[in-house]
């Protein structure tokens, strides 16, 4: 799969991030760390705990602001706006939470339902159906979307957030560690639902993950993030050949040889 | 693999139409049929269904090569188009539809197989009124039950006094009680004044000043002081209690407690109720002398009844019966508190608005059962003649 050249006609990168700087007191997180996400691509951001993954995350959706850097995303430079010129870029992307964060006091269909009448005019029975819709494309069964989060398990809990992450059909999606979590068999539910997303929608995908199978399974590209820098950047054949230690345990650790074998049988 | 690549924010082309086609057989869509506007589409496609003429059987062609641009919510419409008209024997047939288009109306067509399940009718005013009574009934039987639960655990932990934890009682001393003085004391004080204040003015008129130590202290100590401070305790430790439960519910640490084999009423009631049946009293005891303070300041002040003369008369006034109703009441109210307070933070059921509504309505429930008992004292003591 060549994902580069299908998107020759609109080169442009969706997320583009320069020289990032970000420290918690002393503790540097991030040193000058640089890299791009391009339009239509399931891009996955790896390392170890606490290695600042889904602090970036929270840097590129204007969660929290690093020390000092860039970081475009449509084009436009992210640090710095104010929550009015943040209005329009929010609106074009959708962020699932590691914990899904669903608002526990609305069922799920209300969930969604919350974030299509904030930000268009359709009336009640038409906003219904696009909820039910973005539900049940999720994979959830129709009856969810009356129920409230709490009722729900974790997995249902996971997919009931990425529907209400879909609400506007954004063009850009953040999942947070989109298969912690979850049984075998749902995280499966999830890399194939995170490929149809793309193929059907067009979505660009940017993932912070724990999950190898989901990386051999739906990712384009991965970079790897730990020692506060980029130790790596390519698709997981490019990155399964690097000599870098960190990457080799990573890949070549117990759990890591069984889910690239995986994925090479699958092939 | 296909992927659309146009950025959809900007597309600019014309809004969704459906409009009849070349033939009695044919639809023709176009535009871009987009979220943004798909209360307008929707408008439309009724318009030309209400104005079509749908034929019984055979196919029927929609030619879609003018759409420009398709996201989830327009492919639904189209979706729901084709299901309305396909009855009977029709079919209906895409054309010209994009290979991306085509994809993103297959995954919806696949995902939505299953029928969407019809909300239930909101239920009628019988109905509610109904359930709310059942619900009420509930909660009244499980707050009798958990009295029972939290006596039997209570029963268990005087037999094995080990188990009763120390360290804790003694932090909700200091939170329910001892951090309660100011508030409590400057309140009764006030109480004391307002009653002082408005008894002075009948008392100098018939020349009685000397029976305001009467008038204060008898109504301070054996009836406001402990129902003012239960409220105030009510108000400050029981929603604490309900919120703080009702938190752990919620992120599951009292079934990790059950878990790990530490009985929740232990850790979590046993504790409060026993400081707060220690500390209750002692408040009202405190509250008792402050309100006797407020009403002696105003006696000196608005009718010339000096300190001693004031203290030499209450001695006469306030009876030790009096005063012990007054602390005794304390401990009851001290135990419905605490009850009320935990049992509705047991009730949260997951959602971060059910905190807030049970520990609203732990505060209203223990206060409402507060002056409950209060008249339920009154009449009992009028029977035995105290």
């Amino acid at each position: 799969m060549n994902t580069a050249a299908s998107h020759a006609e609109t080169p442009d990168d969706v997320i583009e991030i320069r020289d990032l700087n970000t420290r918690f007191g002393a503790a540097v997180v991030h040193r000058d760390v640089s890299l791009s996400v391009r339009r239509g691509e399931i891009f996955a951001l790896v390392g170890g705990s606490g290695c600042g993954k889904s602090t970036m995350l929270r840097e590129i959706i204007m969660l929290q602001a690093p020390v000092s850097g860039s970081i475009r995303v449509f084009g436009q430079e992210v640090v710095g706006l104010s929550d009015e010129q943040a209005l329009p870029l929010r609106r074009r992307w959708g962020m699932m939470f590691e914990r899904g964060a669903l608002f526990s006091s609305l069922t799920v269909t209300e969930n969604v339902v919350m974030v299509l009448r904030e930000h268009t005019r359709l009336d009640a029975a038409l906003a219904n159906e696009i909820a039910a819709l973005k539900i049940a494309l999720t994979g959830l069964p129709p009856d969810a979307g009356s129920k409230y989060p709490s009722e729900l398990s974790g997995g249902m809990r996971k997919r009931a957030a990425l529907a209400r992450a879909l609400a506007l059909d954004p063009e850009l999606l953040f999942l947070d560690e989109p298969t912690a979590g979850l049984d075998p068999l749902s995280a499966a539910g999830i890399d194939e639902l995170v490929r149809q997303l793309r193929d059907a929608l067009g979505i660009t995908i940017m993932m912070v993950t724990h999950d190898l199978d989901l990386l051999w399974r739906a990712a384009d590209r991965v970079a790897v993030l730990g020692e506060e820098r980029i130790l790596g950047n390519g698709t997981m054949q490019e990155l399964a050949q690097s000599e870098h230690p960190v990457i080799r345990e990573y890949f070549y650790g117990p759990r890591g040889r069984g889910a690239r074998e995986q994925a090479w049988n699958r092939k | 693999m296909n992927v659309p690549t146009t950025p959809r924010h900007a597309i600019t082309q014309a809004a969704a139409d459906i409009r009849p086609g070349a033939t009695p057989r044919d639809l023709r869509c176009e535009g871009a049929w987009l979220l943004r506007s798909a209360a307008q589409t929707e408008a439309r496609i009724e318009a030309c269904l209400r104005a079509f003429k749908q034929p019984v059987e055979g196919e029927l062609l929609i030619d879609a090569q003018a759409v420009t641009a398709l996201d989830t919510s327009g492919a639904w419409l189209l979706h729901r188009m084709r299901r309305a008209l396909e009855t009977g024997k029709c079919t209906v047939r895409f054309t010209g539809l994009r290979p991306e288009f085509e994809a993103l109306l297959r995954l919806i067509a696949t995902r939505t197989a299953q029928p969407a399940v019809a909300p239930l009718p909101a239920p009628g005013v019988l109905a509610r009124f109904g359930s709310n009574a059942w619900e009420g009934l509930l909660s009244a039987l499980g707050l009798l039950s958990f009295l029972g639960a939290s006596a039997t655990a209570l029963m268990r932990a005087l037999v094995q006094p080990r188990r009763i934890r120390w360290r804790s009682i003694l932090y909700n001393l200091q939170t329910a009680g001892a951090a309660a003085l100011p508030i409590t004391g400057l309140l009764s004080f006030l109480l004391g004044i307002v009653i002082a204040y408005q008894g002075a003015e009948q008392l100098r008129r018939v020349g009685a000043n000397i029976y305001i130590a009467d008038l204060v202290g008898l109504s301070m100590v054996r009836e406001l002081s402990p129902l003012i401070t239960a409220i105030i305790v009510a108000g400050r430790s029981g929603s604490a209690y309900a919120a703080q439960i009702g938190t752990m519910k919620v992120t599951e640490e009292v079934d990790a407690l059950r878990t790990i084999g530490i009985g929740p009423l232990d850790l979590l009631v046993l504790p409060k109720m026993i400081a707060l049946v220690i500390a209750l009293p002692l408040l009202t005891l405190y509250t008792d002398i402050m309100g006797v303070l407020g009403g002696m300041v105003m006696a000196r002040a608005q009718l010339d009844v000096g300190f001693t003369t004031f203290i030499d008369r209450l001695d006469d006034a306030v009876s030790l019966t009096s005063f012990l109703i007054g602390i005794g009441k304390a401990p009851v109210f001290a135990v419905i508190i605490a009850l009320v307070g935990c049992y509705q933070g047991f009730q949260v059921n997951g959602s971060a608005e059910s905190v807030g509504h049970q520990t609203t309505r732990s505060v209203v429930q223990s206060i409402f059962l507060v002056i409950l008992a209060d008249a339920l004292f009154s009449i009992a003591f009028s029977w035995l003649k105290l």
